[in-house]
């Protein structure tokens, strides 16, 4: 189970926040919420999006554990 | 110091509290970020940041304006939550020992602010809500900082 967390207008689009998911890597969890969702699918394909494990951006797979925290960031704009 | 609060906070009264007991320092730069309305078209703001992740990211920003612009301190503190117009945002504040190291450690800062950093900024009017993406000049400010390639 992998804790999942979805920030900005991904969670506004997902109408969610926060999920545990079973999953054993991030490719699978992303097609896992890709298929079950075609609006988020879009949203997480879009130029932008980072992906966040254990706090640390990760850029391709990577395996999960049942502790990890998988969070999915659009772009971002602070000030 | 680096601070992310959901409460309103007075600029003034950091900027005083930032000043005291500094006896080295010649410079303090700041910059205060308030929500604007937008002629009405904004309403309220809703910034929303990743709880450590967010801090994390800024401390690592703020570690390397202190090397490259020699700073004494620095002072970062950032609204999320709700927020109306006329209330700040965004406060940073650098002590050097001379002007040019604060203005340009707090410039460097507010750029890496408005676009790099873990916060998703939602405004709501009476045209609905909108998410904000960094504009194609916040891009170019902060690009600024980039270490020309040889």
């Amino acid at each position: 189970m992998a804790r999942v967390l979805l920030f900005g207008r991904l969670s506004d689009i997902a109408g969610w926040r926060e999920r545990d998911i079973d999953s054993a890597s991030l490719g699978a969890l992303r097609d896992l919420l890709a298929g079950e969702d075609e609006g988020l699918a879009q949203a997480l394909a879009a130029p932008g999006v980072q992906i966040a494990l254990d706090q640390a951006i990760v850029r391709g797979d990577a395996t999960l554990s049942a502790r990890s925290e998988v969070a999915f960031l659009p772009p971002m704009s602070g000030g | 110091m680096i601070i992310l609060t959901g409460q309103a906070f007075d600029p003034g009264a950091l900027l005083s509290e930032f000043c005291q007991d500094r006896t080295e320092t010649g410079a303090i730069a700041t910059f205060t970020g308030l929500a604007r309305a937008e002629q009405g078209d904004t309403t309220t703001l809703e910034l929303e940041a990743y709880p450590g992740f967010t801090e994390a990211a800024i401390g690592k920003i703020a570690d390397e304006a202190l090397r490259r612009f020699d700073l004494h301190d620095f002072h970062v503190v950032h609204r999320v939550g709700k927020i109306v117009p006329g209330e700040a945002i965004v406060f940073v504040a650098t002590a050097a020992s001379h002007r040019r190291a604060a203005f340009e450690a707090c410039d460097f800062l507010m750029d890496y602010l408005k676009s790099r950093a873990p916060f998703w900024k939602k405004e709501t009017g009476p045209a609905g809500a909108r998410w904000i993406e960094p504009r194609a000049q916040d891009h170019a400010d902060i690009a600024r900082w980039e270490t020309p390639k040889p």
